[in-house]
């Protein structure tokens, strides 16, 4: 695909809104014929960062605001993930894998770890009380690619 | 987009049966329905059937991590069969694909378990 798309989500930091900030990325960039392990992929990376703007971020308050941004730029995809909640204390332990500061909520500690293999790229912007956003890439290769 | 639970006593096994997406708005329903199935029928073995299960993310990871945890303490075996190759990758990536068994059906996950028990 050729010049830039972009789209931009905000919802209410509810648990109900995982699935539908998943479903509506995969929606979006379906539109490059990616195989559907990468539409999987791109499904959980955006599960695990909402998931965090509303366990972490927001604490389980419901009234918080997510953005989800999506731009396609020829066969690339770069994702956003911001809240504007109490931000991360300390990025590199958060990085861990297996770490969680919240051990009494039953977390496997891997979203940034799955976050970071799906993607190709991920930085994560955090400080405490200015919230966080997270920033990723991955270029698809297109179905029709492979074929041609 | 929602996640549906079924639950069957086979002599002192549970087999839950996972279908649709888990997630972690779907988390704890799932996690309660097992611990209570797995409490009240005095079970000792789990076999979880994710043949159904479309979607997976971190926090299934946790909830499955879990029931590991409650299973193992009172001697018992957590057992996974029929996860799909989204699904298996996660539980690769968290190093779980090493600490549980993994069959590709529900018959040979039981069959298993009848060799331990």
């Amino acid at each position: 695909m050729s010049g830039r798309d972009f789209m931009k989500l905000s919802f209410t930091s509810r648990s109900e809104n995982e699935a539908f900030a998943r479903v509506a990325v995969a929606a979006f960039v379906s539109r490059l014929d990616p195989t559907l392990e990468q539409i999987q992929d791109l499904k959980t990376v955006v599960s695990e960062a909402v998931t965090n703007a509303i366990i972490h971020g927001y604490e389980g308050r419901e009234d918080g605001i997510i953005e989800v941004e999506v731009e396609i730029e020829g066969d690339t995809v770069s994702l956003a993930v911001t809240d504007r909640g109490k931000g991360i204390e300390d990025v590199e332990l958060a990085r861990q894998p297996l770490y969680t500061s919240r051990p009494e909520l039953e977390r496997s500690g891997m979203g940034f770890t799955i976050m970071e293999n799906f993607m190709d790229e991920f930085e994560i912007d955090s400080a405490p009380g200015a919230g966080t956003r997270l920033r990723m890439k991955k270029r698809i290769e297109s179905k029709k690619a492979l074929y041609n | 987009m929602s996640l549906q639970v079924e639950l069957e006593q086979h002599r002192n096994t549970l087999i839950v049966r996972l279908r649709g997406e888990l997630d972690h708005h779907t988390a704890d329903q799932v996690r309660f329905k097992i611990e209570d199935a797995f409490l009240r029928g005095r079970c000792h073995h789990v076999v979880l059937n994710l043949q159904e299960l479309s979607f997976m993310d971190s926090s299934g990871l946790g909830v499955v991590l879990g029931r590991y945890k409650t299973v193992s303490s009172r001697g018992g075996k957590l057992v996974v069969c029929g996860a799909q190759p989204a699904v298996k990758r996660l539980f690769e990536l968290s190093g779980l694909l090493k600490m549980l068994p993994f069959h590709e059906t529900e018959t040979a996950a039981l069959s298993g378990l009848e060799v331990v028990s």
